[in-house]
């Protein structure tokens, strides 16, 4: 079992470790300077001293991502429901949402400071919502209204309330739609905070500390910051796959590929 | 003399397609007796489906009436006088046979235990008892088709309503499953309407067999079938099951020729 985990995953360990070296390698090799591209050496030493104020940085900036996800998608699933319920709700907001979410929503982080205040948890959590909302507002009204009409039939049938048929049928047969959402929106959540904090707000987070260091050439520190993030998005993305797996076993995207 | 089950009267089904509309039924009246197997035949796209829809009121006809032991169809469906299958299993993929078996125990309140047992006995009587734990994915159409015609079956509907539900099997699974259904219903006495595109097998199975015209469907002849009850292997073997079949034919033909 752990064996066979561990071989499925060799080569993109292979893969990974191989990209390291590469980089550490032509910085080494062809001198490349460290505001260009600092070498995984340098930015790995690099941590230990910017660990007292990187910390609290990211776990502002993380907060800030999760609470604007769940708020997001909470309100992406409320609407969505909705939208499949009233059919006339749904033919008015569909198109203005697949329009909004066409849009570069992020272009709102410095308006929002204006809306809520610069020091305002509540202007990078409200960006971050809008920016998730959409996709995933979308996504499910795609997969709500995807059951097959012979299964609703087979609904109508036993005389099953709106209620039941959205329980038992709609909304399990759209958790795949649901889960390919969340995985783009747990992306999006961290551009958004990083994104919006580049325009200001508190200073103890990921964004103001990259926008700082970057400001005084200590690039190494920025990649700490980089580095970060990114762990904390590839993390978020195997929880979703996580949850996925566990409440996804019978479909074809899960028994078959392991993604 | 038994009394009649369900009465179609003078109905007419047309459908608003975009650019024009489809006639599918014109004046079918018909009289389902308490407790017979009935099958419908005719030419692809007679209306075979939309009858069997506007029996369990899936579908409100546009004119005519369609009543069912002096209730409205409507009622009847609200009372869980139905039990339907189609020609494709719609067994909601997340959910294990079992529990596919369960669901519309589920959605009508009945309590988990007895839920199970109905479940287990339904199971053993489709002969999938060993299945019970496997997601429908991990059996065959024939064997999916079963479980629907158990799921059909666990509330005890006094109707089974058949959308041509043998057709994707071979043949021989389809003789077995002929027999399976024969033995519920004199175990049951449910009343079938049976959806067919099989001479032989409406011969077989059938008390009565009504014959359907081309678009727009109309009954053009409903022909006894004279066979000695229990229908067994063998029955297809008697001379009087091929005169049956010689009937049913002779009737069909005569559509293609008035047209
Ligand atoms: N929802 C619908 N909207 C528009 N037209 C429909 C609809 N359902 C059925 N029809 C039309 O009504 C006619 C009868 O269809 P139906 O499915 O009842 O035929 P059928 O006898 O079951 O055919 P088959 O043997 O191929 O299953 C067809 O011409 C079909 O195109
Ligand atoms: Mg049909």
């Amino acid at each position: 079992m752990t064996t066979n985990r561990l071989r499925r995953a060799f080569p993109a360990i292979v893969v990974f470790a191989g990209g390291i070296l590469f980089w550490e390698t032509i910085v080494r090799v062809f001198d490349i300077k460290g505001f260009l591209l600092p070498a995984p050496s340098a930015i790995i030493s690099a941590f230990p001293a910017e660990w007292a104020e990187l910390r609290p940085a990211a776990v502002g900036t993380f907060t800030s991502a999760l609470a604007g996800l769940t708020l997001g998608t909470t309100l992406a699933i409320v609407a969505a429901v909705g939208a499949v319920r009233w059919p006339m709700a749904r033919e008015g907001a569909m198109p203005l949402a697949i329009t909004a979410n066409s849009t570069p929503i992020i272009v709102l982080a410095p308006v929002a400071n204006a809306w809520f205040g610069l020091l305002s948890p509540w202007s990078t959590i409200v960006v971050i919502a809008v920016l998730v909302f959409f996709p995933v507002m979308i996504n499910l009204v795609r997969g709500l209204m995807s059951t097959d009409a012979a299964e609703l039939e087979l609904m109508a049938s036993y005389a099953a309330t709106r209620r039941t048929t959205l329980w038992k049928l709609q909304l399990p047969g759209a958790l795949p739609y649901m889960f390919s959402a969340l995985k783009v929106a747990a992306a999006l959540s961290l551009i958004g905070a990083i994104v919006k904090e580049y325009f200001g707000g508190s200073q103890s987070r990921l964004g103001q500390y990259i926008t700082l260091k970057a400001g005084n050439f200590q690039f190494e520190e920025v990649w700490t910051a980089i580095v970060l993030a990114a762990l904390f998005g590839i993390g978020l993305y195997v929880l979703i796959t996580l949850v996925e797996k566990k409440f996804m076993s019978w479909h074809v995207s899960v028994r078959a590929a392991q993604i | 003399m038994t009394e009649a089950a369900m009465t179609l009267g003078n109905v007419s089904m047309v459908f608003d397609a975009d650019g024009g509309s489809v006639h599918a039924l014109e004046g079918v009246s018909l009289d389902i007796r308490d407790g017979e197997l009935l099958s419908l035949i005719g030419p692809s796209g007679c209306g075979k489906s939309t009858l069997l829809r506007l029996l369990g009121d899936l579908l409100v006809a546009t004119s005519g009436s369609v009543t069912v032991r002096g209730k409205s169809a409507e009622q009847a469906r609200l009372d869980r006088d139905y039990g339907m299958v189609f020609q494709a299993a719609t067994l909601l993929e997340w959910r294990r046979v079992a529990a596919n078996v369960e669901l519309p125990l589920e959605i009508m309140g009945v309590e988990p235990a007895e839920r199970k047992r109905r479940a287990a006995e339904m199971l053993d009587l489709v002969g999938l008892g060993q299945f019970a734990e496997h997601y429908p994915w991990q059996l065959s159409g024939g064997m999916q088709q079963r479980v629907s015609i158990a799921r059909a079956l666990v509330f005890h509907p006094s109707i089974l309503l058949m959308d041509e539900p043998f057709g994707a099997l071979d043949e021989m699974t389809r003789e077995r499953m002929q027999m399976e259904l024969l033995g519920i219903q004199e175990k049951t006495g449910t009343t079938i309407v049976f959806v067919t595109h099989s001479i032989p097998e409406a011969a077989f199975l059938s008390d009565r067999v009504a014959v359907m015209s081309r678009r727009p469907g109309r009954i053009t002849e409903v022909i006894d079938i004279d066979l000695a009850q229990p229908r067994v292997f063998d029955t297809r073997e008697d001379p009087d099951f091929f005169a049956a079949v010689t009937q049913v034919r002779e009737s069909l033909r005569s559509i293609e020729e008035a047209t």
